[in-house]
């Protein structure tokens, strides 16, 4: 391995050294292993992307390196886990030394331990017993180093942003002092600004540090400049070793760059094809359906305040957008500015705060002028909504029956799931409970299920948060077939490629005046 | 929800003292309060009580706010006791089906008092202690298990995250088709089916919190502390207050000949 180019840099850490020899990680309950015959050497102080496959079990080795495999989550109904080989962390196994690794997951709000700031980023370092009097000052240089100085030590935790929230995690693990850092798809739940402000502060830690870093993240042009060396896995099994491809990024890039691409991986400068409209439309074309007329929004519902009740204050207000048969409508804006609340108040499901929601009779066919109004059973046939978390939309437990769901309730549709489940790939799942699904299966099979109702408008939030470059594409393409056989398509997004795949009109909503309370 | 867990702002005098002698004078006042059922002993502690308000940093807006469920409690309770009490002296309302005379009536308002003021010591404590705070005074003075503590303290943190996901989940599964509208039986099928949602996304995500706290090393092993919970000469006038607090209580209430212990029956 050509030596880390970061050498220079002066270290207050001690880097770590990662060793792996036939390593192998069957998770309790399972058959087949999430890693089988992982060789790898990290020598301190290198910083790694690892790439490959949903299923290769890149998550399994970051925890197994953090040394918290085995005990929490992927509690399987039967069987031990088991463990082949070896994997070190310098020279011992990553159980025996917390603190050593830090490791940072995707969900912001799970990343957060403590409800002050300055608790928070001083949580890791009171467990592995600093003296007080040397945690503080850890902690104001923590902070200072991923840019969160700035917050007062009592600021509450829960009124931070999601990339502050991981910045936050990074202080708290600074503070630890470690010498291997672990980020698992740090960055995967984030808008676009909240990525580069988690990537810049990660970029800023290890040039200070000097610390190892392993990092698994699908946006290869994130990190492609922070890091070394890019080590490619593949669902191990048999003969076939977990390791890939190893080298420097634009080495392994270029190499690999077909099998990236067919794996899902976004390598720089590459968008994958999708199926273009059939006829580009001109705005103002195709029937109206839906239109938001002066419409203000909140999630809050109305407080009671003894006897009376006070409306919420809406987070965004004076909309004015209509939605029309076979057009798409992307929702774009910053952080905060109310997209998905105006989306969810225009699908049907948060009632107005002020001005209105009305569906013309094409849509309502006699079902009355305001959605929020309707029955579920005569939402579901109109407006189709899929939810940025795909579980919070199961109700369950197999996948076939998740997609009879819908029609079964209405009576009719029944017939129209086989075409989906052939559509979206799903067929060779029919039997498995959602909840066990990659993250690409779960939003594909939550797409299908809200469209087994057969929806004249379809809305999304970030369809595409967090997927990987093949389910991407598939839903781009088969939104258009859609947009062209004359569903409407509502998006809230930030992903300026989605939205010019399906074209469409364009809403921008500005940032929210008011702080949110 | 989630900014009541957090007291910033507040600079009474009280938020300042140990939570653990706060605690200690809460439990003297309630648990000699609830020895008794007579209209002095808690009226003389509701005065008492009232006059702390300042101190804490509570107004009676705050109060009703956060702690109108224990209110409408006692007062539900106070009425039911004055017409359902054994009648004696003069008949005040004759209903038909119930009475209410003086001797009901009294009993009922020493009812409502009491309810009163065994609720609001656990209000004032709550509006002036920090959640955070607690924790450290019950791992590092009382000497709980600290796993407990911050396990207990981490998963509150949680509970705020979960109203917000219970509606988020109510409009999902209308989305899917799932009706919260309509008849008894299909409502509660709904909030049913809601709540297993509801379990499912909390067993996650406390799974998910459990690994970052193991990944930051927090387990059995010894650790410090970044704060240190302290006793200062405010926790003992605390204690001292929380004991005059109830010493005058029942005093007032023996001389005037209204103790009354609550085993000892009419």
């Amino acid at each position: 391995m050509p030596a880390p180019s970061h050498a220079a840099a002066p270290r207050t850490v001690r880097p770590a050294t990662v060793t792996a020899r036939g390593w192998g990680w069957r998770h309790a309950g399972r058959t087949t292993p999430a890693v089988h015959a992982l060789d790898l050497d990290i020598s301190p102080g290198e910083r790694v992307l690892l790439l490959g496959p949903s299923g290769a079990g890149k998550s399994t080795l970051l925890h197994a390196l953090a040394g918290v495999l085995g005990d929490a989550d992927d509690d399987g109904e039967a069987g031990e886990s088991d463990e082949t080989g070896s994997l070190l962390v310098d020279g011992g196994p990553p159980r025996g030394q917390r603190g050593r690794a830090g490791l940072m997951q995707q969900d912001p709000e799970t990343q957060v331990v403590l409800s002050r700031v300055g608790d928070d980023v001083a949580f890791g370092a009171e467990n592995l017993a600093v003296p007080r009097d040397a945690i503080w000052p850890r902690v104001h240089e923590a902070l200072a180093d991923v840019g969160l100085s700035h917050l007062p030590l009592d600021h509450p935790t829960s009124a931070l942003s999601g990339g502050q929230k991981q910045r936050l995690a990074l202080a708290g693990i600074l503070a630890m002092r470690p010498g291997l850092i672990l980020l698992d798809e740090p960055t995967a739940n984030l808008d676009p600004a909240g990525v580069l402000e988690v990537r810049d502060a990660v970029a800023r830690c290890l040039d200070k540090t000097g610390a190892t870093l392993v990092v698994v993240e699908h946006r290869v042009s994130v990190w492609k400049d922070l890091v070394d060396r890019i080590v490619v896995l593949q669902p191990g099994s048999g003969a076939n070793p977990a390791v890939l491809l190893d080298g420097p990024p634009d080495r392994v890039l270029a190499e690999a760059r077909t099998m990236l691409t067919a794996a899902g991986v976004w390598v720089p400068g590459y968008v994958p094809s999708t199926r273009g409209r059939a006829a580009e439309q001109a705005p103002g074309a195709g029937g109206l359906l839906l239109a938001a007329e002066n419409l203000g929004v909140s999630r809050q519902r109305p407080r009671r305040m003894g006897l009376r009740k006070v409306p919420p204050v809406p987070v965004q207000e004076g909309i004015i957008a209509q939605v029309r048969a076979g057009q798409a409508l992307a929702v774009t804006g910053p952080n905060g500015a109310g997209k998905s609340t105006f989306a969810l108040t225009l699908a049907g499901l948060l009632e107005p705060v002020n001005g209105m929601v009305s569906a013309t009779t094409d849509l309502s066919r006699g079902a009355g002028i305001t959605p929020y109004q309707w029955k579920a059973e005569q939402l579901i046939e109109r407006i189709g909504t899929v939810f940025q978390e795909p579980e919070h939309q199961f109700v369950t437990g197999k996948v076939l029956d998740e997609l009879l769901f819908g029609p079964r309730h209405l009576g009719h549709g029944e017939d129209r799931v086989d075409e989906l489940l052939e559509r979206l790939r799903l067929t060779h799942l029919v039997d498995a409970n959602p909840y066990t699904l990659s993250g690409g299966e779960k939003r594909r099979l939550s797409v299908a299920t809200v469209l087994a109702a057969s929806p004249q408008v379809l809305v999304l939030d970030e369809p595409t948060f967090g997927q990987d470059a093949n389910t991407w594409a598939e839903l781009a393409s088969f939104l258009s077939e859609l947009l062209d056989a004359g569903t409407a398509v509502v998006s809230v997004t930030h992903d300026a490629e989605f939205t010019a795949a399906l074209g469409g009109t364009e809403l921008k909503l500005a940032a929210a005046e008011a702080v949110a309370p | 929800m989630r900014q009541e867990l957090n007291l910033r702002g507040n600079a009474a005098l009280l938020a300042g003292a140990n939570p653990l002698s706060k605690l200690a004078a809460v439990v003297l006042i309630t648990v000699v309060l609830a020895l008794s059922i007579d209209w002095v002993s808690a009226s003389v502690a509701l005065f008492f009580e009232l006059l702390l308000f300042p101190l804490a940093g509570l107004t009676l807006a705050l109060l009703w706010q956060r702690g109108w469920p224990l209110i409408l409690a006692a007062a539900v309770g106070g009425w039911s006791t004055s017409i359902l009490a054994p009648d004696s002296g003069r008949t005040l309302i004759d209903a038909g089906i119930w009475t209410m005379s003086e001797g009901s009536l009294e009993t009922g308002v020493g009812f409502l008092l009491r309810g009163l003021a065994i609720a609001l010591p656990a209000i004032l404590l709550v509006s002036c202690t920090d959640p955070t705070d607690l924790a450290d005074a019950l791992a590092q003075k009382a000497r709980l298990p600290h796993r407990f503590v911050l396990g207990t303290l981490a998963a509150m943190r949680l509970v705020g995250l979960m109203a917000e996901e219970w509606q988020t989940i109510g409009m999902a599964r209308r989305a899917r088709g799932v009706g919260s509208r309509g008849s008894v039986l299909q409502r509660l099928k709904a909030t049913l089916g809601q709540s297993f949602g509801l379990l499912v996304q909390a067993i996650r995500r406390a799974s998910r919190l459990a690994v970052t706290m193991e990944a930051r090393g927090f387990g059995g092993g010894p650790r410090t502390w970044a704060r240190e919970s302290t006793y200062t000469p405010l926790d003992a006038w605390v204690l001292a207050g929380g004991l005059v607090m109830a010493g005058l209580a029942v005093t007032a209430a023996v001389s005037a000949g209204t103790w009354n212990m609550v085993w000892a029956g009419n």
